[in-house]
C-alpha cells in the first residue's frame, strides 16, 4: 500500500513558458509550476536581450551614447531618447529653448500614445481579443508614419538632441499631427466599443492581478502600474520637465488596482497625451531649436554643410612644411587616398579622394589645407592655389566641422558630479544616474528602467491564478524585454 | 434467396452510394480549403485588412497554395513521442470528423446512410474524435501539447452534454432521431422552423457548439497566446493539415447540424413560400447551404469580436448555466407536448 502511495505521488507540472513564446512580450522566461490549471510559482527569468548599454556608455561620448537609448524601449523610442537628453542637459547645466521642450513634449506624448495603442493591441490579443490588435495597428502606423515625417526614421527616431531637437518641425508636419488629434478620440471610443463593456473581458481583467497601493509603492512599481493601484504619482506632475508645466492635463487614476484599472488608467492616459499635443501644437512658440552653448551642443548643421558636404568639390593639400608625418590622417582617410611614411611629409593621391574631410579634422597639426573647388587639380596648381588667403566661411565652417568631429568623438568637457533625472516614459519611471569625471565620456551611466521593475513584480501577481491570468499579468505591467535587460 | 434482381439492385445501389459519397467527400474538402479563405478574407475585412491577396485574383488561390506548402513541408516527429500513437492521432481526429458526413441530409433523399438514429449517431462519432485530440496531447510528450489535450477533452465532454441536451427538445418535437425525419417534422409544424418554439434549447446549442469544435471564445486548448497550438503543437506538414481540415469538418457538421435540427434544413417555412412562392422553384440544397454558411459566418463574425474565456470560466459556463437551462428546456418541452 505504501508502495503504491510512493508510485502514485502527485507533484507540480513544471512548464517553461518563453522565451521564445508569442505572449511574453519578447524574450521574457517563465518557469511556472502548475498544479492543474492553477500557479503555484513563478520565477522570471530576464537577460536574454542583454546588449550592456550601460557599459557601453561609458566608453562612447555623451553625444554617441544617444542613440543606444532608442534600443532600450524600441516601442517608445523617443521617450527614451528625451530622458537621456533631458537628463544630460541638466548635467551639462544647459537649458533648451522653449521651442525645443514644446516639440519634445508633443514628440513625447505621441511616443505615449504609440506605446500605449502597443499595449492594448497585444494585451487584447493576449486575452483574445482579435480585431482590437488591428485596429490599435492602424493609429499606431499613423503615429509612426508622422514620425517618418518629422524625422525620416520610424522606431529608431533619435530625434532629441542635447540641448534641442535635431530638426524644425514643419507646418505641413504639424497640420497633420492635428488632424491625428482630431480624429483619434473617435478610435480609442471605437476599442472601447470592442472591449469595454464585453462581458468577457471583464471577466479576464477584473480582480485579476490585484495590488494595493502600499504594495504597489514597495514594489517600485510606477507610470500607469502604480496609477491602477490609486497612486497619482507621474513625474511629469511632480517634478516637470520640458514643457510639461505650461501644459494642462490630468492624472487618470484608478481604485482598485486589477488589471482592469490600469487598462482603463491607460486608455484614459491616451486621451490626455492627445490633449497635450494639441496644447503643444496651439502653444508651439517660434525661435531656435537648439541651446546658444557653444562646445556643449552640437555645431549648427546648415552653416557646416555649406563646406563638408561632398558635393562641393574641394581638394586638400598637404603643407610639407608644416606635416610632421605622424600618419593620423593616412588612417583616418577611407579612400586610402593618402600615402608616405612614417616621420615624413604624406601626400594626396587627388584621384582618390572622396572629399569627407576625415583627414582634416583629424591633423592635429593643422598641416592640411582645404581648397575649394580644386577637385580634379594637378598637385603643382593645388600648391599654388594653397598660397592664397581662404575666404572666411569656409575658415569659420571648417572650424565648426573640427569641433562637431571633437564633441561627438571625445565627447565635450562637462562638470564633475553625480545626478539621477527621471522622466516619465509610457511604462513608468524612466531614470538615468550618471557619474561624471569630467572627461567627455560618462565614469558611469545608470538606467532605471521601469520594465525591469515591473518584471519583478510578476511573481506576486500570479501566484494562486490560473495560467491564462499570467498572459494577462505579462500584460498589464507593459513590459519591454529591451527595455528591461537593456 | 439471391436473385439476379437481387444483385442488379444491389450493385445499382452500390453504384449510386459510392456516387454520393465522391460528390460529398470531393464537395466537403474543397469547401473546407475555401472556408479557410472565407475565414480569412471575412475577418480580414472586419479588422480593416484585406485578408489573402497574392495567390491568384483576390488571393483565390491562395487555399490550394497553402495545401501544397503543408504537403511538401517536412514532418518533423519528436523523439520522445509515442511514434505510432502519434502517427493515428489526426487520422482517428480526422476519420471521426468525415464519418459524420455519412447521416447528414443535404437535401431530401441526399444521405448517403439514413439510419434512424442520425442525431445519437453524430454525438457518437463526434465524442470519438476527442480521442484523436487526447492521444495526440499524450503522445507528443510535450507539456503544452499536454495541457491542451486535457483542456480540450474536459471541454468537449462538458459541452457535449449541453449539446446533447439541448437537442432533446428537439426529438420530443419531432419524435425520430432520424434527420431526415427531423426535418420534415419543422416543414409540417406550425412555425416551419424548431428554432422559434426551442429558442432556447437553439442558443445553448449555438454555444456548445462553438465550445465543441474548439472555436473563439471558447479556443483554449489551441489558446495561441498560452499554449501557442495546444494539442497540435508538435505536429507538422500534413499531419498538422489533418487536424486543421478536421476541425473545419467539425465546424461543417456542426453548422449543418444546426441547420437540420433548428432551422428546418433544406426546406423553407410555409409562410415564406406562401408570400414568395417562386422561392419554392429553388433547388433545395440551396437553402441548406445558405443555412449552413449563416451558420459558419457567424463562428468567424464571433472569433473576430471577442476574447478569449479562461478555462474555469468555460467549465462554469457549461456545468452552471448550460446544462441546467437545457434541462429546464427538455422539461417545459415534455410537458407543452403532454398538454398539447
Amino acid at each position: 500500500m505504501d508502495q503504491v502511495e510512493k508510485i502514485l505521488e502527485t507533484r507540480e507540472l513544471n512548464v517553461n513558458m518563453g522565451p521564445q513564446h508569442p505572449a511574453t512580450h519578447g524574450v521574457l522566461r517563465l518557469v511556472l509550476d502548475l498544479d492543474g490549471e492553477v500557479v503555484v510559482n513563478v520565477t522570471p527569468y530576464i537577460g536574454y536581450l542583454h546588449r550592456g548599454i550601460e557599459k557601453l556608455g561609458e566608453s562612447l561620448s555623451y553625444f554617441q551614447a544617444l542613440p543606444l537609448t532608442d534600443r532600450m524601449d524600441y516601442v517608445s523610442a523617443m521617450s527614451n531618447n528625451i530622458g537621456y537628453v533631458v537628463a544630460v542637459e541638466k548635467l551639462f547645466g544647459i537649458e533648451a529653448p522653449e521651442r525645443a521642450k514644446f516639440i519634445r513634449t508633443m514628440v513625447g506624448e505621441m511616443s505615449r500614445i504609440s506605446n500605449h495603442l502597443l499595449w492594448l493591441a497585444t494585451h487584447a490579443l493576449d486575452i483574445g481579443a482579435m480585431t482590437v490588435f488591428l485596429y490599435c495597428f492602424r493609429e499606431r502606423e499613423w503615429i509612426l508614419e508622422l514620425f517618418e515625417k518629422i524625422c525620416g526614421a520610424r522606431l529608431t527616431v533619435t530625434y532629441p538632441r542635447i540641448g534641442g531637437v535635431r530638426n524644425d518641425v514643419s507646418q505641413e508636419f504639424l497640420d497633420s499631427l492635428y488632424k491625428f488629434t482630431e480624429e483619434f478620440p473617435s478610435r480609442i471610443l471605437e476599442y472601447e466599443t470592442l472591449i469595454d463593456q464585453n462581458r468577457i473581458w471583464l471577466k479576464r481583467t477584473v480582480g485579476i492581478g490585484v495590488i494595493s497601493a502600499e504594495e504597489a509603492v514597495s514594489w517600485g512599481l510606477t507610470g500607469p502600474t502604480l496609477r491602477g493601484s490609486g497612486v497619482p504619482y507621474d513625474v511629469r506632475k511632480h517634478a516637470p520637465y520640458d514643457a510639461y508645466d505650461r501644459v494642462e492635463f490630468d492624472v487618470p487614476v484608478g481604485s482598485e488596482g486589477d488589471t482592469y484599472d490600469r487598462y482603463r488608467c491607460r486608455m484614459l492616459e491616451m486621451r490626455q497625451s492627445n490633449n497635450i499635443i494639441r496644447q503643444c501644437i496651439e502653444k508651439l512658440p517660434a525661435g531656435p531649436i537648439m541651446a546658444e552653448a557653444p562646445k556643449l551642443v552640437l555645431p549648427p548643421k546648415d552653416k557646416m554643410m555649406a563646406v563638408t558636404h561632398p558635393d562641393q568639390k574641394h581638394a586638400f593639400f598637404i603643407d610639407e612644411k608644416v606635416c610632421k608625418g605622424c600618419g593620423m590622417c593616412l588612417r583616418a582617410c577611407p579612400a586610402k587616398a593618402i600615402f608616405g611614411e612614417k616621420k615624413k611629409p604624406h601626400k594626396i593621391k587627388q584621384e582618390f579622394c572622396l572629399g569627407c574631410m576625415n583627414c582634416y579634422v583629424t591633423c592635429k597639426f593643422k598641416a592640411l589645407k582645404i581648397i575649394p573647388g580644386g577637385r580634379g587639380l594637378g598637385d603643382e596648381q593645388l600648391a599654388e592655389l594653397a598660397k592664397q588667403p581662404i575666404p572666411e566661411e569656409i575658415t569659420k565652417a571648417t572650424e565648426l566641422l573640427a569641433e562637431h568631429f571633437a564633441y561627438v568623438k571625445r565627447g565635450p568637457r562637462v562638470p564633475e558630479g553625480d545626478l539621477y533625472v527621471a522622466t516619465e516614459v509610457p511604462k513608468g519611471e524612466l531614470g538615468f544616474y550618471f557619474v561624471s569625471d569630467g572627461s567627455g565620456k560618462p565614469y558611469r551611466m545608470r538606467v532605471r528602467a521601469p520594465s525591469f521593475v515591473h518584471a519583478q513584480v510578476l511573481p506576486r501577481l500570479c501566484i494562486g491564478h490560473l495560467v491564462a491570468d499570467v498572459i494577462a499579468n505579462i500584460g498589464t505591467i507593459d513590459i519591454v524585454l529591451g527595455e528591461c535587460d537593456r | 434467396m439471391i436473385t439476379t434482381e437481387g444483385l442488379i439492385n444491389f450493385g445499382i445501389n452500390v453504384v449510386i452510394i459510392t456516387i454520393k459519397i465522391a460528390i460529398v467527400l470531393g464537395v466537403t474538402l474543397l469547401h473546407v480549403a475555401y472556408a479557410t479563405y472565407f475565414e480569412r478574407k471575412v475577418i480580414g475585412h472586419m479588422q480593416v485588412r484585406l485578408g489573402p491577396m497574392r495567390v491568384g485574383p483576390h488571393g483565390l488561390l491562395q487555399p490550394i497554395a497553402d495545401g501544397v506548402k503543408l504537403f511538401f513541408k517536412e514532418d518533423v516527429i519528436p523523439e520522445n513521442a509515442d511514434k505510432v500513437v502519434f502517427y493515428l492521432a489526426p487520422v482517428i481526429f480526422m476519420a471521426a470528423a468525415m464519418v459524420n458526413l455519412s447521416v447528414i441530409p443535404f437535401s431530401y433523399n441526399f444521405v448517403i446512410a439514413d439510419i434512424n438514429i442520425g442525431l445519437l449517431f453524430v454525438f457518437a462519432i463526434a465524442g470519438l474524435g476527442v480521442y484523436g485530440i487526447f492521444i495526440s496531447g499524450w503522445a507528443s510528450n510535450s507539456k503544452y501539447a499536454f495541457i491542451g489535450g486535457l483542456r480540450s477533452s474536459a471541454q468537449v465532454i462538458s459541452y457535449e452534454i449541453a449539446m446533447g441536451l439541448s437537442l432533446v427538445g428537439v426529438m420530443i418535437m419531432a419524435g425520430s432521431l432520424n434527420l431526415t425525419d427531423i426535418v420534415i417534422a419543422q416543414q409540417n409544424s406550425i412555425f416551419g422552423i424548431f428554432a422559434i418554439p426551442q429558442i432556447v434549447a437553439f442558443v445553448v446549442f449555438v454555444i456548445a457548439a462553438i465550445a465543441e469544435t474548439n472555436r473563439t471564445p471558447f479556443d483554449l486548448p489551441e489558446a495561441e497566446s498560452e499554449l501557442v497550438a495546444g494539442y497540435f503543437v508538435e505536429y507538422s506538414s500534413f499531419r498538422f493539415a489533418l487536424f486543421f481540415l478536421g476541425e473545419y469538418i467539425a465546424m461543417f457538421i456542426m453548422s449543418s447540424l444546426g441547420a437540420i435540427c433548428f432551422l428546418g434544413g433544406w426546406t423553407l417555412p410555409w409562410y415564406i413560400t406562401r408570400v414568395l412562392p417562386f422561392l419554392s422553384y429553388v433547388p433545395p440544397v440551396f437553402w441548406f447551404l445558405i443555412k449552413v454558411y449563416f451558420f459558419i459566418f457567424f463562428y468567424y463574425w464571433i472569433r473576430a469580436t471577442v476574447p478569449r474565456y479562461r478555462y474555469d470560466q468555460l467549465m462554469a459556463i457549461g456545468w452552471k448555466i448550460l446544462i441546467p437551462v437545457a434541462l429546464a428546456n427538455i422539461v417545459i418541452t415534455g410537458l407543452v407536448k403532454i398538454i398539447l
